[in-house]
């Protein structure tokens, strides 16, 4: 059979390559690719899910690290800084994060804010002047038009003003009653940090319509500012260049101001007496630090970047365990189902059918009335979304031990004598790993979704002081959004930023696992 | 086919009888509130006693089953609409609901497909990245954001459209005038955004997938134009697994969405579910709670049984 090409080539061409030693494998220079090694060098090119996983970590940091951006306390509130936009302090950008909000003003409304610069600057009764008063650090309005003239439903003329004022400065001037021993206090600190606390207490007379309105120092007549002209009568006081205001302080026998006034009580412990003060002011003497609020207040005063922060953490803590609850027991009832088949898969399909056709919703409701109470809202939150959230991952697994079981690797380890725990864990699970990990990364969107949707309808109520939620942060916002915004941008941005990125990243790991299944969406 | 059908159909009841039931004795077993009221309270005791309210919780399953069966009466709403029949306060919502869901849709399924097989014929160039990442972030944006953002700028800022859907005095007393109409128009945009994504994604998804398979090689080697050959055979087969979805969202139209009925006001199912909730309306509550239990199911099922019909090559049920 031998060819004749064969006979050709003589014995003596031929030499042997080594015959003294041993030849063995040569070892790999490069490290061997694994499954997940190969699917995390397919996520790291997939660029979108790149940035996705970033943004949530970055998500993730600032819901961590947030108490350190601001010297707030998470349940730390103050009503008259309620509501208040975000503020950066000392960052003089125009109207980026001025705590600014733009408005109209009628004349009396513009003067009456403008008062409040004025009337900082004039706490030791010197007559401070308009361009002091403007000048002022105190000063609430930031931006003033020319006036425009609109004819009211009364037929008269009247001027208003566009203008933009700081929600902060805007709070002004408070009544506050203290004991003897803290006015020296305030005295003291006064002396110590140069600020400004008490000023000047307000006459109660006929110019002071209001008197629990410490804002109103001036002459007005129901709240029309007056003046005195040159015949010494009272007249309207119009917004002009040289507008002055005339102040309306108490004053002792000798026309000096007072500063506090005893309103009561009998011992020196109890006295208590009145005082005015700048908020502003008092403010960083009660708590150390500026009312600066960087995302604003919400409804209620508290800082909204700590309840942010904290409505963050609920949802990513949510989402985790749910997810990882889901993870587990779908893995092991489908890991059942597909190994087993026969009766216990028809049996099990059975009851996850009848579990998949309850509504979320009604089982989430159901949960909330019957067991927060006893529970916590958190709590059964989760049992609700664990209820039949698993179901889609335990189909899953089941597909992929169908896929798997009859496989030859599977039959060796059977001849073998491996027992039926160690082939469904050891030898079948690892292959639909990939396939139960993307799905349990495509719950979390739903789950954040979920929660903020339960919470803005009221069902789930996790508004308190020491915790709060995206949706509840929302449905706060959802009567009061159009004149506060940040109210209702911030938690909307947050919840859409999350959502978009999870879902990148969740496709991002279907690609990774799955290349074939890439563009396939279901 | 038709004995799959039917077995659909009984397990789909059985499934259905479990849920209620379930439902029901959650619901029941709640603390009952009663009117501040002295004389309407007594009055609602006694009526509810005459009920059976006070028997034991499986006795009164029995007794809501046998009225259901026998009278077609689910409860009655003792709060919402004091003395009316829970069906009747339910199906004076339907309207509302699959109104606003319905133009919704019409609105977006054409514009969703059409995208979705723009995006597919010009797969992986510009607009086909454009597009999907334009899908991607509609896809995600929870739908009340859309709400906020179409309220902000169609009623705040231009100042065109309403805040919230009128009421039916408001509007004439009817759901068909063009003043309701425009006053629901916000709330169909709001739900729009979201549902055109979907279908975009979809359709592309279903019709790249056809235009790389093998029947189209054939079909331009016959000769037809790429554009002849994409219209008559990838789209009729990318369609198979559209229609069915579009159909069975049809159904869960009747359901609405809770979220977007609440922000535009909408007098739908989705709103009564809320306020039947926090009225303690519980009647109207099981009701709604039936109601929802029974469109979702049916939804799945019509999912199901409709690729069957669509495209007879599927044989349902077989192994």
């Amino acid at each position: 059979m031998a060819d004749k090409n064969t006979k050709a080539i003589s014995p003596e061409m031929f030499t042997f390559v080594n015959l003294n030693e041993r030849l063995t494998d040569v070892k790999f220079d490069d490290k061997p690719i694994g499954y997940f090694k190969d699917a995390w060098i397919r996520f790291r090119k997939n660029k979108s899910s790149v940035v996705a996983a970033v943004i949530i970590a970055l998500i993730f940091l600032f819901s961590l690290t947030a108490p350190l951006f601001t010297k707030n306390e998470a349940t730390f509130m103050d009503t008259y800084y309620a509501k208040k936009g975000p503020y950066i302090y000392g960052l003089d950008v125009d109207g980026f994060m001025d705590g600014g909000v733009n408005r109209d003003f009628s004349e009396v409304g513009l003067i009456s804010k403008i008062a409040i610069g004025i009337g900082a600057e004039d706490w030791d009764d010197h007559d401070a002047t308009l361009e002091e008063g403007m000048a002022s650090d105190y000063q609430p309005m930031l931006e003033i038009s020319e006036g425009y003239t609109v004819i009211d439903a009364a037929k008269k003329e009247k001027t208003y003003y566009h203008g933009k004022i700081d929600a902060y400065a805007e709070v002004g001037f408070l009544y506050k009653s203290i004991e003897q021993s803290e006015l020296q206090k305030m005295r003291d600190w006064e002396e110590e940090t140069g600020l400004h606390l008490l000023y000047p207490l307000v006459e109660d007379n006929q110019y002071n319509i209001d008197p629990s309105d410490a804002n109103n120092w001036y002459k007005t007549k129901k709240y029309q500012p007056l003046y005195t002209n040159e015949k010494g009568k009272l007249k309207n006081l119009e917004y002009t260049e040289g507008m002055v205001l005339e102040d309306n302080y108490k004053r002792d026998a000798d026309g000096n101001v007072i500063y506090y006034e005893y309103t009561g009580g009998g011992t020196l412990e109890t006295a208590a007496y009145k005082v005015r003060v700048l908020y502003a002011n008092y403010y960083i003497y009660k708590n150390g630090f500026s009312p600066v609020y960087l995302f604003g207040t919400d409804s209620q005063g508290y800082d909204l970047m700590l309840r942010l922060a904290g409505g963050l953490r609920l949802s990513l803590l949510l989402a985790v365990s749910v997810s990882v609850i889901n993870f587990m027991i779908g893995a092991m009832y489908g890991a059942i189902e597909g190994f087993y088949g026969g009766l216990p898969d028809l049996l099990m399909e059975r009851v996850s059918d009848i579990l998949q056709g309850v509504p979320f919703i009604i089982v989430a409701t159901l949960f909330q009335i019957h067991l927060a109470a006893k529970l916590g809202a958190i709590p059964c939150l989760v049992f609700a979304y664990v209820l039949n959230g698993w179901i889609g991952i335990a189909y899953r697994v089941r597909t992929q031990f169908y896929r798997f079981k009859r496989q030859e690797f599977v039959l060796a380890a059977k001849t073998l004598g491996a027992r039926d725990s160690r082939l469904i864990w050891k030898h079948i699970f690892p292959n639909s790993l990939g396939t139960i990990v993307t799905s349990t990364a495509l719950i979390i969107p739903g789950v954040i979704f979920n929660e903020s949707m339960l919470s803005y309808l009221g069902i789930v109520k996790l508004g308190s002081a020491t915790t709060t939620s995206l949706g509840t942060l929302l449905a706060d916002a959802s009567a009061i959004w159009t004149n506060y915004p940040h109210l209702m941008i911030l938690p909307a941005l947050f919840i859409s930023l999350l959502e978009i990125s999870f879902n990148l990243f969740g496709n991002g790991l279907r690609d990774a696992f799955n290349p074939s299944l890439r563009n396939v969406e279901d | 086919m038709l004995k799959y059908v039917i077995k659909r159909l009984v397990l789909m009841f059985f499934t259905f009888l479990i849920i209620v039931a379930m439902t029901f004795i959650l619901v029941r077993i709640l603390p009952r509130e009663m009117p501040v009221d002295k004389v309407q309270a007594a009055s609602i005791a006694a009526r509810w006693e005459a009920l059976g309210y006070n028997k034991p919780v499986l006795e009164q399953f029995w007794i809501y089953i046998r009225n259901i069966v026998t009278q077609w009466d689910f409860g009655t709403s003792w709060y919402i609409a004091p003395r009316k029949s829970a069906v009747e306060v339910l199906t004076s919502r339907f309207l509302p609901t699959l109104m606003v869901n319905f133009y919704s849709m019409i609105i977006s399924v054409p514009i969703g497909i059409a995208f979705g097989v723009y995006a597919a014929i010009r797969k992986n160039k510009w607009d086909d990245n454009l597009i999907s990442t334009l899908v991607m972030v509609f896809i995600s944006v929870p739908s009340y954001v859309y709400a906020f953002l179409v309220q902000y700028f169609l009623y705040f800022k231009l100042g065109i459209l309403p805040l919230t859907m009128y009421s039916l005095a408001d509007a004439g007393g009817s759901y068909f005038t063009w003043k309701m109409f425009t006053s629901m128009i916000p709330a169909i945009i709001a739900l729009s955004f979201g549902s055109i994504a979907g279908y975009t994604r979809f359709v592309r998804a279903e019709l790249t997938e056809s235009l790389t398979s093998e029947y189209m090689l054939l079909a331009r080697t016959k000769g037809l134009t790429r554009a002849q050959a994409t219209a008559r055979h990838a789209l009729k087969n990318a369609m198979v697994p559209v229609l069915p979805s579009i159909l069975s969202e049809f159904i869960g139209l009747l359901s609405g969405s809770m979220i977007i009925e609440q922000i535009f006001s909408i007098p739908g199912v989705g709103q009564l579910y809320i306020r039947s909730l926090n009225l303690f309306d519980y009647d109207v509550f099981m009701m709604d709670c039936v109601f929802y239990t029974f469109v979702g199911l049916l939804a799945g099922i019509v999912l199901d049984l409709s690729y069957g019909f669509i495209d007879p090559r599927i044989r349902m049920g077989e192994k």
